[in-house]
């Protein structure tokens, strides 16, 4: 009886252990796809609202998780707007005001250009497994593919998601569907991805969705990535403050 | 006989002189006191009307079901079509549009860094066209407290209390951070013209006034608005015509299938503003009606005294050989004359006085900076109204009550037996 009740504990124990496994992995395989060390992208961002759509287009820079420099390129309103994110500090410049303001409090929760994005979404880019701890709830199938559900709880305080449930697609490691939630488990966000392409050995997908689940009838952000080169060479005078006037 | 008891009243002062001095006063008092209830009635919604309301408003429905998150995504588009068509339906009432947003306040230091940051909630009000009233109604040249009022339409006025918490002075320059019509970020640049107080408790803490063309500038609002504001001409708030209009209106403009057409909103339909303007309506209703029926009561007090002092002079006529109808008839008749001349110069007085006061104004800003300190939004100077009420209201009981107290009195003639008569006068 004892030699079977070591066995039941020693087959549990590695259940466990591979189970935790296979969460760190997926998780590390999903901040390999979306992070890299630099990019540059072009993409456009189209705003669906209530009444009218607005394609936004822009140009980034991003090194890391710590730096970006965004330029609005269209339409004409828009365009010469830059943001320069460095560390966690937002500063957005337009050349109508001429004017360098610091982006901080409760403006972080604005949302960017009108879409279904906030400020915080941009600043909150860090890898999964450094802000969450991560559970496999289930294993399902999206429109035939093999998928895993993730759900995935802060661990770290004023994460603007303390929650999120994430359905990811076991041969591209990308969360192609995810919800986010706040502390009282709200749904505030959801987020979806596709034209998923492998792009310098990583799959990345050109399409992301995002809507604003708290925004009554809201028809969402579509952020469709036109270039986009990863581990590129970007000059340090990119990410400074006098560069916003330029 | 007219002109028998024309002499009799003008011979005899104490029959005319008096009770046409008391009714006078008497049906003065009441014009008065119904203009000054009017007035304060006004008063107390013209502040939410300037502020928020108008006596109606046009806005989307969508607008409507948002209100307050201030959407101005769901703003009413091609405005000027809009007023055009309201103002030939309806010219008794003007029309002026409004944008009410929401977002930062950044004044910047002297190497155009962020130095300070407050939130602000802005009014675009149409100060700066040709024809427009809203500088006269909103009375800004007598709240302004430093500066001067807007010329351009980057000038902008900011309330005593977001000034001191922004540490900023007229002339100063400050960027304003909010949203567009569409949602985008946007920053503009205004120019601190003026800095002012409403006198209206909380509702000025972080209040900014610009001109509605700076405001559609800065939210790419063009020929676009919040709202669209409608004033009774002469700013005398009639619950049951706005109520009226509001039906009328909606049945030919507004459409249940589409969320952006417009719909006209009363005054009464604005935050618990009905329920306030039922109580209101009971409570002048009870006051007056209680002053009606005191000064009735003396008016007809007025009537009894007058006869019963001629008590002696009724049995005198009826000793010498007048029929107690004739005597009858002729108190009524002289009573009558005394009440209408009375009544008349009353309601003559009475609008005069009322007039007056409406013009200037009876400034109780001493009685109530009490009141306004403790956040309670009431106007310092109350302007009673002149409305055609006043014509009869005064002057129907002048004429009843006077009449109604002789007639009572002057059942005493039919009770006089003139065995009793004669013994009384000793004859």
């Amino acid at each position: 009886m004892k030699n079977i009740c070591f066995v039941i504990l020693c087959f549990s124990f590695l259940f466990c252990l591979e189970n935790k496994v296979s969460v760190d992995s997926i998780l590390a395989k999903i901040d390999y796809n979306l992070n890299s060390k630099s990019r540059v992208l072009k993409s456009k961002m189209i705003v669906h609202g209530r009444r009218t759509s607005r394609t936004i287009t822009s140009q980034n820079w991003i090194v890391g998780v710590d730096k970006a420099f965004t330029e609005y390129l269209s339409p004409a309103r828009e365009a010469g707007t830059k943001m320069l994110k460095i560390d966690d500090k937002l500063f957005t410049y337009s050349p109508q005001t001429d004017r360098i303001i610091q982006i901080s409090g409760h403006m972080l929760r604005q949302s960017v250009m009108g879409s279904d994005m906030s400020y915080n979404d941009i600043m909150e880019d860090k890898p999964l497994d450094q802000l969450y701890s991560a559970t496999i709830e289930e294993e399902v199938l999206i429109d035939g593919r093999a998928c895993v559900v993730l759900y995935l709880e802060s661990l770290v305080d004023d994460l603007s998601y303390p929650k999120r449930r994430a359905w990811v697609d076991l041969e591209y490691f990308l969360p192609i569907k995810e919800e986010l939630y706040a502390k009282s488990g709200k749904l505030l966000k959801s987020t979806s991805m596709d034209g998923i392409r492998k792009i310098q050995g990583r799959w990345f997908p050109t399409r992301f969705i995002f809507k604003d689940e708290l925004k009554r009838n809201s028809k969402g952000t579509e952020w469709i990535i036109d270039e986009v080169e990863f581990n590129v060479a970007i000059s340090k005078s990119q990410f400074i403050k006098s560069q916003l006037r330029k | 006989m007219i002109n028998f008891l024309f002499k009799g009243l003008l011979r005899d002062r104490s029959r005319s002189l008096f009770p046409i001095i008391i009714i006078t006063v008497i049906v003065a008092i009441i014009i008065f006191f119904n203009g000054f209830l009017k007035g304060l009635y006004n008063a107390m919604f013209l502040n939410t009307a300037l502020v928020s309301s108008g006596h109606v408003k046009v806005v989307t429905s969508a607008y409507h079901k948002e209100s307050q998150l201030l959407p101005n995504d769901l703003a009413l588009l091609e405005v000027n079509t809009l007023i055009e068509d309201l103002e030939s339906q309806h010219n008794t009432y003007f029309w002026t549009p409004r944008i009410t947003f929401a977002g930062l306040l950044d004044v910047p230091d002297e190497n155009g860094e962020t130095l300070t940051q407050s939130p602000v909630f802005a009014l675009g009000v149409d100060f700066l066209s040709d024809n427009s009233r809203q500088l006269e109604i909103w009375s800004l040249d007598k709240k302004i407290i430093k500066g001067k009022l807007p010329d351009t339409h980057n000038e902008i006025l900011l309330s005593e209390k977001l000034s001191d918490r922004l540490n900023v002075k007229e002339g100063q320059k400050i960027t304003f951070i909010g949203s567009t019509m569409e949602g985008a970020f946007t920053t503009y640049n205004y120019t601190v013209s003026g800095i002012f107080n409403l006198r209206m408790g909380p509702i000025d803490n972080q209040m900014m006034l610009v001109d509605i063309k700076g405001a559609q500038f800065a939210l790419d609002m063009e020929n676009a608005a919040s709202e669209i504001l409608g004033y009774e001409n002469s700013l005398v708030f009639d619950d049951d015509q706005t109520v009226e209009m509001k039906e009328k209106f909606n049945i030919n403009y507004s459409d249940s299938l589409d969320i952006y057409s417009p719909m006209m909103l009363a005054l009464r339909d604005s935050n618990q503003m009905g329920a306030m303007i039922d109580f209101t309506d009971v409570i002048i209703y009870i006051i007056l009606s209680i002053v009606l029926f005191v000064v009735t009561v003396v008016l007809w007090n007025l009537g009894i005294m007058n006869c019963l002092r001629r008590y002696g002079e009724i049995g005198m006529r009826l000793a010498i050989g007048e029929t107690k109808s004739q005597v009858f008839k002729s108190m009524i008749f002289e009573s009558l004359i005394i009440a209408l001349i009375g009544s008349i110069i009353g309601t003559i007085l009475g609008v005069s006085i009322t007039s007056y006061f409406q013009y200037y104004g009876i400034d109780y800003s001493k009685g109530l900076d009490a009141l306004t300190s403790s956040n309670i939004a009431m106007p310092n100077i109350f302007y009673p109204q002149v409305t055609n009420q006043l014509f009869y209201l005064g002057f129907i009981p002048g004429i009843f009550a006077t009449v109604l107290g002789t007639m009572l009195a002057s059942r005493v003639i039919y009770k006089r037996e003139m065995a009793q008569l004669f013994k009384e006068l000793e004859v």
